[in-house]
């Protein structure tokens, strides 16, 4: 693997690697000195053409406990802002000697242009509608952890999965790895041609939540409103948000994820979001162990994994 | 007086409306054709043997981007790879900078026409600016020769202004052509709307979007009278309402683009915005239902909707590229390679088809006879090449068919009795 763009040019032999992998950092980042030196040397660059505070910050915080030297393009103070095109970006960036891009971009396609023009390991971290494949893997390692494997599981995706990189990126993730799912939201918020994806379809959350293993509620934009999407909010919490009297539906072990941020009392009420069930905040922990897997797969190609992450250093005092 | 013999394109089989043949054809030093028959000799030989010669191609949808857009075509250079492609008479649309809504960009476009080696001629745009609100001066323009008027690149959008357009269209005796694309319905979209802009993550546009408008028109047609041609048709319910409209007697034409039967939606997956183009390209099914409507004489001809833009505007990402593609140099090969039709058919609605339509059958795509104007082309129907948007003659490289294998090559272009491509090679 030479780029990360997406998951469904991914085997499932693939994503199961790359989760193998994470199991080790999962470890080094319980470490009380969570930092290996695996990518010495190397530099990774973040290219957000689009605001994130905690995609960003999490790649980065993967880079850094890898030792990877860390750059940040900031787009909105940078040349960009004068007219430099996309690939003007890259070939610049890529000119100081970097090895890694993480890019994110509000529009589809991005990371497969940027590979057409720089040889340096291209990262999607999230492109338009399209996908997000590290959200994906990330929420693959979560609930791996949680229930110890996918297969057979049934998985409900409920909100805007029409304009979700997460849902598209997840979709994929879950179904390779057995799990089924349910995608759950008014046929406005439905991608075209839905039944070309490899789901089950339905308008009745109330339906659908007593028999999933996990629900994960996309996160719902309010500019879906002025498009004539939705009513109102209003209209969609009663309908699609999990409210409490809603979450009473789910089986006792169920799961629940959200990709964040939250619009707390919209698509998830704020109790249940904090409530035992949720796994909200392990997703955001994994994330980091996740990418470190990802950067380290990438850049970190025939170094030995033991060689790369040495014991820590108190177990090799204590050993 | 007659013209004395200035060359004999020798050994070719010619093809033209009245059918095909062998023979040589003597071409004046007037720029008219003076003999045809077999063993002609002439002062100069063009060489067509394997050839078939036929009259030059017509089209009727070529975007030259002058005024306004000069780095990325010319009228010259639009000009110029119009011969290479065979055509001898080209079209411009009117969404220049300014666009071609008054008689000075008229006349400003006919200007650099010419002295370019093709016949150029220029539409009108149906209002001011394109901008759908006001009805362009239609009769001062059609006083410069504007037989067609469009909006492309646009739809008119309002019913009551499209109405007006055609009744006072009708009125001056000249056509007007349909961009169809309900701009509402379409919203904002930048590929086919269906399995594989879902799964790009690409908004879309629904092939209603384009049957709207054409299923309102042709309302609208019956409703004046008008004479009405719809441009790129590019989805089978679109082709299907034609077809009923042409069964009902409406004097209704339509033309379909070489990339509608030769692309679909499946090609946007590389993100290449080199295949984003308006209106998209579309499923398997309305590919075969373009070929099929070429084949039953539902699409009376084959335009290119040349549309070229700087490398620097196709990398950018898909949805903020320009819409468009180049045509005009891989139009011929493209129908030979990949319509399943008789040579003379294909000739017809390359030549005299989109001729009649904009009204310069006065001098192309007529039979290839003693007298007529020598607009001409000689092309190897069996020659394979390459393309290769390096190797063009336009400005532009965003041709969809780079690397692409295909059949059939322009040997020689005769314009006015000059021979303005020559093996190949534009000699001016």
């Amino acid at each position: 693997m030479s780029d990360l763009l997406s998951i469904s040019d991914l085997e499932r032999a693939d994503v199961e690697q790359l989760l193998d992998l994470t199991d080790h950092f999962v470890e080094v980042s319980a470490r009380p000195i969570p930092k290996v030196p695996a990518l010495r040397g190397k530099t990774v660059v973040s290219l957000f053409y689009e605001d994130s505070t905690r995609t960003r910050l999490s790649f980065e915080t993967a880079a850094k406990r890898l030792s990877a030297d860390t750059m940040n393009f900031s787009v909105s103070t940078s040349s960009v802002k004068k007219g430099e095109s996309l690939r003007d970006t890259a070939l610049t960036i890529e000119a100081m000697g970097i090895d890694c891009i993480v890019v994110r971009h509000k529009s589809a396609g991005v990371p497969w242009q940027l590979t057409r023009w720089v040889d340096a390991a291209v990262v999607n971290a999230g492109d338009g509608w399209h996908e997000h494949p590290t959200q994906a893997l990330l929420d693959c390692y979560t609930l791996r952890q949680k229930r110890g494997s996918l297969d057979g599981m049934h998985i409900a995706i409920v909100g805007d999965v029409k304009h979700s990189r997460v849902a598209r990126s997840d979709i994929a993730a879950f179904t390779k790895l057995g799990a089924e799912v349910t995608v759950v939201a008014p046929p406005t918020l439905l991608p075209p041609a839905i039944e070309t994806y490899p789901v089950k379809v339905s308008h009745d959350l109330d339906a659908v939540l007593p028999s999933v293993d996990a629900v994960y509620l996309l996160r719902m934009q309010r500019e879906r409103m002025t498009e004539a999407l939705l009513p109102s909010l209003r209209e969609y919490t009663s309908t699609y948000g999990l409210t409490v009297a809603r979450a009473e539906l789910l089986r006792d072990d169920a799961t629940v994820m959200h990709p964040g941020p939250m619009n707390r009392g919209v698509e998830i009420d704020g109790d249940i979001a904090d409530f035992d069930r949720s796994v909200i905040v392990d997703q955001v922990r994994n994330g980091v162990s996740v990418r470190m897997a990802v950067l380290f797969l990438l850049l970190g190609s025939g170094s030995d994994l033991h060689n790369a992450i040495p014991a820590s250093e108190s177990e090799e005092r204590s050993a | 007086m007659s013209a004395a013999p200035a060359f004999v394109v020798k050994g070719g089989r010619l093809v033209d409306a009245t059918g095909v043949r062998s023979g040589d054809v003597v071409v004046g030093d007037d720029g008219s054709i003076v003999a045809v028959g077999p063993d002609l000799s002439a002062p100069e030989t063009l060489d067509a043997a394997g050839c078939v010669v036929s009259p030059g191609f017509v089209d009727i949808h070529s975007h030259l981007r002058e005024p306004g857009k000069e780095e990325a075509e010319t009228v010259e250079t639009g000009a110029r790879g119009a011969a290479v492609g065979g055509y001898t008479c080209i079209l411009a649309m009117p969404n220049t900078t300014p666009a071609i809504d008054s008689a000075s960009v008229v006349r400003e476009v006919l200007d650099l026409g010419r002295s370019a080696p093709c016949d150029v001629r220029t539409s009108g745009a149906i209002t001011v600016g394109r901008a759908g609100s006001q009805l362009a001066p239609m009769a001062e323009l059609a006083g410069l020769g504007v037989t067609l008027f469009t909006d492309d690149g646009a739809g008119v959008q309002d019913n009551l202004l499209m109405r007006r357009a055609m009744e006072y269209a009708a009125g001056l005796g000249v056509t007007l052509a349909q961009h169809c694309e309900d701009d509402a319905l379409c919203g904002g979209g930048h590929m086919h709307e269906g399995e594989w802009s879902s799964r790009l993550g690409i908004a879309g546009q629904p092939a209603e979007a384009e049957e709207l408008m054409v299923m309102r028109d042709i309302a609208l047609a019956r409703l004046t009278g008008a004479k009405l041609h719809f441009q790129h048709m590019s989805t089978a319910g679109s082709l299907a309402m034609i077809a009923g409209a042409k069964a009902a007697g409406l004097d209704i034409t339509c033309e379909s683009t070489t990339h509608h039967f030769t692309l679909t939606h499946a090609n946007c997956a590389t993100y290449d915005p080199v295949f984003k183009v308006n209106p998209p390209l579309r499923t398997d099914e309305d590919v075969a239902a373009v070929k099929a409507g070429i084949g039953n004489g539902t699409v009376d001809c084959i335009a290119t909707d040349h549309a070229p833009h700087t490398p620097d505007d196709k990398i950018q990402p898909f949805d903020e590229a320009p819409p468009g593609m180049l045509g005009l140099e891989t139009a011929l090969a493209l129908a030979l390679t990949e319509l399943d039709l008789e040579i003379e058919q294909i000739v017809g609605l390359l030549s005299w088809k989109p001729a009649a339509i904009i009204g310069a059958d006065d001098r192309h795509g007529r039979p290839i006879a003693e007298g007529n104007p020598a607009n001409l082309c000689v092309f190897d129907p069996d020659e394979e090449w390459t393309i290769d948007g390096a190797a063009m003659q336009s400005k532009s490289r965003n041709t969809p068919y780079a690397g692409r294998r295909v059949r059939g090559r322009v040997r020689h272009t005769i314009l006015e009795g000059e021979a303005v491509v020559r093996n190949g090679e534009p000699t001016r």
